[in-house]
């Protein structure tokens, strides 16, 4: 009944100082700094470039610059003659929103699941389980896709589909953290003094899990990104004539030997921005296990 | 072959000292105990007589010298050859050490095929020696098939399956009820003098350590502080801090702390509980009265923590009632009244886990008051402070996370939210279980100063029956559900009526 | 224990049976007119008729499902609008195709994952660990489609011409008649998922060689060797099996961006043309298939981890 009578645990004499927050302790870590500043870049050029692009190269997105493939200007022009670095400047700021927008959608309601359901448990925590369970054995893409076929690719749709779908993987993560934070005594305490479930859950369980919650955000938005990025590659998300990275990429890799910054320029913004956040993501995972360590 | 370890040092690889050069010597066929609290060093001396360093730790001086070997001198191999044969090593907690998806019997084969020794029936051999039955069936049990005894016992086998000169016991009864503790002690009493053993046997537990070491060594923060027999150090100790620990060891033979008894406050009548086809509890019966304190003892499973939770409305689903003066509680705390709330209290087991990390000690605290009174922000924060100082929890405190303060210090922060709506009776669930010994002695005293300053009951649950004196007035025993005997100390202690009883009293090491 | 397993069966199918259903609910969606959305504005009105007759859309929901469902029961995947003919004869060849990359990438992704893990578990904090684990982490945050085009830049056409970039095999001839251009697609797909089994394996592999029986068992005096192979590596095997499996699922995603991307004949390529000619039966059942993929994966990773756990087992 009582397991916590064989331990011993350690009561040290001196107090110990007071620890820093999680992401003060994830900035102590390099991978936190390099991840912030690869990812600052690219949100840099994605946030100023739509303005900046036509200020830079005289074009607008959709101006034809002149013939295919001609190497003048910063990066020449792409198979119908539009200016390719106008293009990619421009190319990332939607995206950015829809996988910010996705991400927001699936942390809000993957916590809100997973913290109910965990705090409940009993029935109601296996039946909502058991429906995620349905939903995590279509690959998120594919679900996407499913979608898409039905209704066509609007932007509203690529972001709630790919939010929704987050949701069950982020209620799983806060489910468990839940689940981990109700078995402490003083969940019992409050209980005790009959303090409302949902008090509970926003002032007692929501401040212990911040750690995976924030772990899963990062990890999310890398994946939205990629997740967004794909289907416009496949021609099923931001549909031309807008620039967008994913779109430049499927338009321009057939002349790949002609005109490699079309496919280069988005390529590296791409795999630069997923790298920054999923650095820093790990900086967060690492700084969240340390605190578990004590 | 003797067990020699000189001027041991230890570091962590960032280079800051874990042992400042440890000094032990054991010869054949005796028993060191090596006393600390945690924190102190003692496992990683413990583990240097096998070569072995945990992740992080590494060796920066000294000697271990089994026989006529320096250990530290060796190469791994070699190292690896003399462990589990020459030196072999009992683990705290067998549950965790043996391998959960490895048959007992081939685990303890492995030892001798590891060394190059045939079985020839050795396994069968010193199953026996360990007292468990040794047929086919019994070594083809998987170690969750076993009770926590049996695992120790299956642990202490492989340890001696090679016939080792020097064995190391890490703490091997501390999950162990009394009544078990007592047979694995009996085991590796008789084991060791039998095969002539030097023993290195290290514990938190004086009251253990009186009971089996020929002699003791008693380590501080990485410092052997104090060594002698065991005779001399527990009669006589020269150095302060062997008196502190002696001190804060629970006595039976004490005088109870004398509580003026007043009219019955809390009655429980004919509580039962059971889950499924299980029984908790059969209609067990007891009241505390003003001014007393009630010990509730039972082992693991006895019921005595879902009784504490039906009396403070933890634990729902009960039959029969809880009475506060004579009116009956509602089972659950949703349905109890903020004044009946504020009545009957609760003091979690884990001062780890019963104070919310993100919170201060101060918002922890204030959280009955906000809930269960009208007092206006001003008022309630006088009285936080005020309960602090009462649990000896300076002001200083009140403003800071749980992880900045010791375990001692949590509990009691822990029993000042509890106090803080000034509470007829005070339900506390095992709350020294999780400390060390001296911090158990200073918790226990805060306990007694409020009972004399607030006249409340208080309903102290505990596996530990060292503890009676210390703290009660009357005990009751709880044995698989039921109340086996209730009276007040000194009967119980010195006539009990229960078998039970006598065997828990005979089986309790003293000092 | 096959009791616990005959459950995980049933709850298996019960899954998929469930997925079955939201495949179909999906199909609801379609806007206004399914046959005119299908068909598009131009189409006449007499196919637009005919479409209507052949998706039985005067029928009511359920009895539409239920008709859907016995024909997927029976082996009969629909019928295909864009290309007139039966969905069968459009996916047969294809799943073949997409299960031979899918297993190439699983088995190759799966060893080197698992022996990169053990390898950097065993160094922890060591510099190897600190490049592994580095790598690991750069290229498991990239999009299949990026590592897919970096490829093709590294190894096809800009730097250097190894391996081609597209598939190009005979009619009726199997894509393994030219193992070359089976490289470039599996190299993805291996890059993607080695470093999540990778980075599992490190931590449960760590998680075992800190526990206690392991330490028991050095204890004793057993060669490392045995420490590993016996004692710490069977306990991994569970959790990372847990892993792998949401990998292989993750891999089906996976395989539709590959596919396109080097246009493989595979049921992802199939899939993008589906869902862009809006060929509705031909995406319900490319659907069903992978998800069919991850539910069977699954099934087979719990009962492994069923069968290494002797607290189950020794029932």
């Amino acid at each position: 009944m009582t397991a916590v009578e064989a331990v011993e645990i350690v009561d040290t004499p001196d107090v110990p100082i007071r620890q820093p927050g999680l992401f003060r302790r994830a900035w102590a870590l390099p991978t936190a700094k390099i991840g912030t500043a690869l990812t600052a870049v690219v949100v840099l050029v994605a946030v100023l470039g739509p303005w900046l692009g036509p200020v830079i190269t005289g074009y607008g997105t959709t101006d034809f610059a002149g013939k295919p493939f001609q190497h003048d200007g910063i990066a020449g022009t792409d198979g119908i003659g539009r200016d390719v670095f106008t293009r990619f400047l421009a190319g990332g700021s939607t995206l950015l929103l829809y996988a910010v927008l996705a991400t927001a959608i699936g942390i809000v309601l993957g916590a809100a699941i997973g913290m109910f359901a965990g705090y409940s448990g009993g029935r109601l925590d296996s039946v909502v389980m058991r429906g995620n369970d349905v939903l995590l054995s279509l690959p998120q893409l594919v679900f996407a896709l499913l979608a898409i076929a039905m209704i066509g690719p609007q932007g509203w749709l690529l972001v709630t589909v790919i939010g929704v779908t987050h949701a069950p993987r982020i209620a799983r993560v806060a489910r468990q953290a839940t689940v981990a934070v109700v078995s402490n005594e003083y969940i019992r305490a409050a209980e005790m003094y009959a303090v409302p479930r949902w008090r509970i859950l926003v002032g007692e369980v929501l401040p212990n899990i911040t750690g995976p919650l924030m772990v899963e955000l990062g990890l999310r938005l890398t994946y939205s990104i990629g997740y967004v990025a794909s289907l416009s590659f496949l021609g099923l998300g931001i549909q031309p004539p807008s620039a967008d990275w994913g779109l430049m990429i499927n338009e321009n890799r057939i002349a790949l030997i002609v005109q490699p910054w079309g496919v280069l320029l988005p390529v590296l913004a791409i795999a630069v921005l997923t790298v920054g956040t999923n650095l820093i993501t790990d900086s967060l995972a690492s700084a969240a296990a340390r605190k578990e360590a004590r | 072959m003797s067990l020699e370890v000189t001027d041991l040092r230890v570091s962590t690889s960032d280079g800051s000292p874990v042992l400042h050069g440890v000094s032990y010597a054991i010869a054949p066929g005796e028993i060191l105990a090596l006393v600390g609290e945690s924190g102190s060093g003692k496992t990683t001396a413990g583990l240097a007589a096998l070569g072995h360093f945990r992740r992080g730790l590494v060796p920066v001086g000294g000697a271990v010298t089994v026989g006529d070997t320096d250990i530290l001198a060796l190469a791994e191999p070699e190292r690896r050859a003399l462990r589990g044969r020459t030196v072999a090593y009992i683990p705290q907690d067998p549950a965790l050490s043996l391998n959960p998806s490895l048959r007992i019997g081939r685990q303890i084969a492995e030892v001798l095929e590891a060394h190059g020794m045939a079985d020839d029936g050795r396994v069968t051999e010193v199953l026996e020696e360990v007292g468990l039955p040794s047929d086919e069936a019994y070594q083809r049990r998987y170690p969750h098939q076993l009770s926590g005894g049996q695992q120790q016992r299956v642990g202490i086998a492989m340890a001696f399956a090679c016939r080792p000169s020097v064995v190391v016991l890490d703490e091997p009864t501390t999950g162990l009820d009394v009544t078990t503790q007592a047979l694995v002690l009996r085991t590796i009493g008789t084991l060791t003098a039998e095969h002539r053993v030097a023993a290195l046997y290290i514990t938190h537990d004086l009251a253990v350590v009186a009971q089996i070491a020929d002699r003791v060594a008693v380590m501080r923060e990485g410092r052997v502080v104090e060594t002698g027999t065991t005779r001399e150090v527990l009669g006589h100790p020269t150095h302060a801090y062997t008196r502190e620990l002696l001190d804060a060891v629970p006595s039976l033979d004490g005088v109870a702390p004398a509580g003026q008894a007043g009219a019955p406050v809390l009655a429980a009548k004919d509580i039962s509980v059971s889950y499924g086809d299980v029984t908790v509890l059969r209609d067990v019966a007891l009241t505390v009265a003003t001014g007393e304190c009630l010990m509730l003892l039972g082992e693991s499973g006895s019921g005595k923590t879902t009784l504490s939770q039906c009396l403070s409305g933890l634990a729902a689903h009960y039959t029969g009632s809880v009475e506060l003066d004579g009116v009956p509680l509602p089972p659950s705390t949703r349905q109890r009244t903020a004044a009946q709330l504020r009545d009957v209290q609760y003091v979690f087991q884990s001062p780890f886990s019963s104070l919310n990390p993100r919170k201060t000690i101060a918002q922890s605290v204030e959280l009955p008051l906000t809930r269960l009174t009208t007092m206006d922000k001003a008022r309630r924060r006088e009285r936080v402070a005020e309960m602090l100082d009462r649990v000896r929890l300076g002001s200083a405190l009140a403003d800071r996370l749980p992880e900045q303060l010791s375990g001692g210090e949590r509990q009691r922060a822990a029993i000042a939210r509890a106090l803080v709506t000034t509470p007829r009776v005070l339900v506390c669930d095992e709350v020294t279980s999780a400390l060390d010994v001296s911090v158990q002695a200073t918790v226990l005293d805060v306990l007694n100063d409020l009972r004399r300053d607030l006249g409340m009951a208080i309903v102290f649950v505990t596996h530990n029956i060292a503890l009676a004196r210390e703290i009660a007035d009357r005990i009751a025993v709880l044995l698989d559900g039921g109340i086996a005997e209730c009276g007040p100390v000194d009967d119980v202690l010195s006539r009990p009526s229960h078998r039970y009883t006598r065997e828990l009293l005979a089986n309790t090491p003293k000092l | 224990m096959s009791r616990l397993i005959v459950r995980r069966l049933v709850v298996s199918l019960a899954v998929l049976w469930l997925v079955s259903l939201l495949v179909f609910v999906v199909t609801l969606l379609l806007p206004g007119d399914p046959a005119r959305a299908i068909l598009g504005q131009q189409a006449t009105p007499e196919r637009i008729a005919a479409l209507q007759q052949q998706l039985q859309l005067d029928a009511p929901v359920w009895e539409r499902y239920l008709d859907w469902l016995g024909g997927v029961l029976t082996g009969d995947l629909g019928f295909s609008t864009s290309t007139q003919g039966s969905v069968n004869s459009l996916l047969g060849d294809r799943i073949v195709a997409s299960l031979v990359l899918l297993i190439a990438a699983a088995v190759i992704s799966t060893a080197v994952g698992l022996v990169l893990g053990t390898w950097t578990a065993m160094r922890r904090g060591r510099p190897v660990d600190h490049t592994v684990s580095g790598i690991s982490l750069v290229i498991a945050a990239l999009p299949e489609f990026v590592i897919g085009v970096g490829l093709i830049i590294l190894l096809s056409t800009t730097v250097f011409r190894i391996f081609p970039s597209v598939t190009l095999t005979r009619p009726g001839a199997p894509v393994w008649s030219e193992p070359g251009q089976l490289v470039l697609p599996v190299l993805t797909l291996v890059l993607v998922v080695t470093p999540y089994i990778t980075r599992m394996m490190r931590a449960t592999m760590s998680e075992v060689l800190d526990s206690g029986y392991v330490e028991m068992a050095r204890l004793k005096g057993l060669p490392e060797r045995t420490v590993i192979v016996r004692h710490a590596f069977p306990h991994a095997i569970g959790p990372v099996a847990q892993v792998i499996a949401l990998q292989l699922a993750w891999l089906a995603g996976g395989v539709v961006v590959v596919e396109f991307l080097f246009r493989y004949p595979g049921i992802g390529q199939a899939l993008i043309d589906a869902v862009n000619k809006r060929d509705v039966e031909v995406v319900q059942a490319v659907t069903l298939l992978i998800a069919a993929v991850y539910i069977v994966v699954n099934l087979l990773a719990d009962i492994v981890g069923i069968l290494t756990n002797p607290k189950v087992a020794a029932r």
